[in-house]
């Protein structure tokens, strides 16, 4: 018996605002079947994974640390999705950043004064904002899917990003180890904790683009292109414009994220690199955050919490981190498949 | 803000440091690169884990963490030190800059990692003289091979690698003068799928005997299905390769884990920096075989003479690549040329990542 998806006459308003609630419940519920599968006493694994690591100050600064890049990404990309423009890519963006800001400390090592840090997110934000644009122009000039472009650049930017660490940007007092001299002084972020300045900026990014999302002309004109490019173009609003609009802006978000990411958490370039994967799961933040940029917030903290809890897991449970991604893939997944069924409705076809 | 977080890092952290005692037994942990299923390095760190269990299990209790990537390793570490560990051993180079990091916020916790050359106050080094297992490796590859040419898959440019690079040519030399060997970098240390198509191409490339300075027994398996001939990595790994293994350069960690955790035991820790070898029982090497009865005998009385100091592997003047020359005649080199060794002896069919 075939299935049909059939579009919902009026789709439930709060069914819509709880489809991410159930999105986790259905998603706790799978960890608990996995959990048991290995042996693990459900609950207790459930504990470990996703309560035990809020339950001390330590861990909040933690989850407040791997929350920041995903907050600024996720609140970009809220906005550029809500405008139909589809960049994955965030994750190379991001690299790009960090590897823009990490020019300065290896060519300008004894550079220290308050200058050089605001320098360096600059940079950062320029670095993503470039490596976006590549894919905004392929679209608009060749009509090329910015889907494919913008991953594709993601391996691009890993490969020069691995191929400078391990030549010319490398420390040349690290015994030929693939990465740069150590980040001194005002080339770091201020921090409070293991809590660095960008955990501020994500949470000014996220309420700005919320207030230009909703009460500006340029949020309007960006969701009336996502939602209804024929009016928008009547109403004489410019795709192309908006294309690079909201490009730049989510990888000038990444960028800033990698700066941030290099300047109050790694404090040095290494390869191979680990926080572009966040880049990947800001995807999932920025639907799980309902595509509102202060959604993103919540949602950020939530899958922080997924990396945290992996580590957890990790470290108490002896399962392999890898656990992180799954629990990852498989939120995505249940809020993907509840937004559908708000939607949609399934009808069993009888065979003709 | 900050002084609320300051001061609750402070509670913690005084929290962290009861529990260290509360259990009655001391807690030592480890930090693992790769599974402890890997057969090779990390398995071998492991089987030193388990004589500490054996030797010491009434005092201490043991605690290990695998998978750690050593791109994002500073988390599960400062976990362990929170979580009440006394001494951690971080089992990795890569680990190094995380591990400094974290012993600097938590000085009452010993911290030891393996291969790196920084230290601090509560950081020690302990590494092992891999490159002795080499020399004797050179030897026997240089005695078996039809070719003359070895395959050498190989991971990061530092010296702990390049240092073994150039001790098994060396022992090659000692045999055939000119014999060859080829290099592929893949990068990692462990990633079996790539270790395996790196010995495919080496293979194909004319070498007959294949040696790894990677983590998993990915190369010996390839030897095996080949039919050509190979040495095994860190641990005995001849049920991989029960007609390739010629022998394998065998990591034994666990005597120096008893003596360090004995010492803060009784009291007697220090921090310092340790490099054993074969003489110290460190660096073993697993059984001959797969080779006719001369071959063995001289590899064993290469491998006594090393062990018994008669025979040093890096003894000047050692040719370079350039064709300059290292070290005084009949004098061996000093331990600082060889751990920060940053070049190729002569012969080797590589230009060395610079």
């Amino acid at each position: 018996m075939p299935l049909r998806l059939e579009k919902r006459a009026e789709p439930s308003n709060t069914m819509a605002l709880f489809s991410p609630v159930i999105a986790i419940a259905l998603t706790l519920l799978f960890g608990a079947m996995v959990f048991a599968s290995r042996g693990i006493d459900p609950l207790h694994g459930l504990y470990v994974y996703f309560l035990e690591p809020l339950s001390d100050e330590w861990n909040l600064e933690k989850l407040i640390v791997k929350a920041t890049p995903l907050v600024l990404m996720g609140a970009g990309l809220a906005v550029s999705y809500r405008a139909n423009v589809w960049n994955i890519g965030v994750a190379g963006q991001l690299q790009m950043g960090a590897l823009m800001a990490g020019l300065v400390p290896v060519y300008f090592t004894s550079w220290q004064d308050p200058v050089v840090m605001p320098v360096m997110l600059a940079l950062g934000i320029l670095g993503g904002m470039a490596w976006a644009a590549i894919p905004a122009f392929l679209r608009v000039r060749f009509n090329a899917n910015e889907i494919l472009t913008s991953l594709m650049l993601v391996y691009v930017a890993d490969f020069i990003f691995d191929w400078l660490v391990r030549g010319a940007l490398r420390d040349p007092q690290g015994h030929n180890f693939p990465k740069t001299v150590n980040f001194a002084g005002w080339q770091n972020l201020p921090s409070w904790g293991d809590i660095h300045l960008g955990a501020v900026l994500a949470v000014i990014a996220a309420a700005g683009l919320a207030f230009m999302l909703f009460r500006m002309l340029k949020g309007f004109e960006l969701r009336t292109l996502g939602a209804a490019p024929r009016a928008g173009r009547f109403a004489g609003f410019s795709a192309s414009q908006s294309i690079y609009f909201c490009f730049l802006l989510a990888g000038g978000l990444a960028g800033l994220a990698g700066a941030c990411d290099v300047m109050g958490v790694g404090h040095q370039l290494q390869t191979p690199y680990a926080t572009p994967v966040y880049g990947f799961v800001a995807i999932i933040v920025a639907f799980l955050g309902r595509l509102n940029p202060v959604g993103a917030i919540v949602a950020g903290l939530l899958l922080a919490l997924t990396f945290l809890g992996g580590e957890a897991a990790q470290t108490t449970l002896h399962i392999p981190d890898k656990i992180a991604k799954v629990f990852q893939g498989v939120l995505l997944f249940f809020v993907l498949a509840c937004d559908t069924l708000v939607l949609y409705r399934i009808k069993w076809e009888a065979r003709k | 803000m900050k002084k609320l977080l300051i001061s609750a890092a402070v509670v913690a952290m005084a929290l962290g440091g009861t529990q260290a005692h509360a259990a009655g037994k001391l807690k030592a942990c480890w930090v693992y690169l790769g599974a402890i299923g890997d057969m090779g390095y990390t398995f071998q760190h492991n089987e030193g884990l388990k004589q500490v269990q054996k030797e010491l299990g009434d005092k201490v209790e043991t605690v290990f963490v695998e998978n750690v990537p050593e791109a994002d390793a500073a988390g599960p570490i400062e976990r362990l030190a929170r979580d009440g560990c006394a001494i951690i051993f971080t089992t990795s180079f890569g680990y190094m800059e995380p591990t400094i990091q974290v012993a600097a916020k938590y000085p009452k916790v010993m911290f030891e990692h393996a291969t790196g050359f920084k230290t601090a106050p509560n950081v020690s080094t302990y590494n092992a003289k891999f490159y002795q297992d080499r020399y004797v490796q050179g030897v026997v590859a240089a005695k078996m091979s039809k070719t003359g040419i070895a395959g050498y898959i190989v991971s990061f440019p530092i010296p702990e690698v390049v240092m073994g690079i150039n001790s098994f040519m060396l022992g090659a030399q000692s045999v055939n003068p000119n014999f060859k060997v080829k290099i592929v970098w893949v990068n990692t240390w462990f990633d079996p799928g790539k270790e395996g198509d790196a010995a495919k191409v080496l293979f194909s490339q004319g070498a007959d005997i294949i040696t790894q300075h990677t983590d998993s027994a990915a190369a010996i398996t390839v030897a095996e299905e080949q039919k050509k001939l190979g040495f095994g990595q860190s641990s005995d790994q001849i049920k991989f390769g029960p007609h390739a293994q010629l022998t394998a350069a065998v990591d034994n960690w666990g005597p120096y884990y008893v003596r360090r955790i004995k010492q803060l035991l009784d009291g007697t820790y220090k921090q310092a920096e340790s490099w054993d070898g074969m003489a110290e029982g460190t660096v073993t090497l697993a059984p001959f075989a797969n080779m006719p009865d001369d071959v063995k005998a001289l590899a064993q009385k290469t491998a006594d003479d090393i062990k018994s100091g008669k025979l040093e592997p890096f003894t000047g003047p050692i040719t370079k690549q350039d064709g300059t020359t290292v070290g005084e005649k009949g004098k061996p080199l000093p331990a600082g040329d060889i751990l920060g060794m940053n070049y190729y002896v002569k012969g080797i069919d590589d230009k060395l990542p610079q």
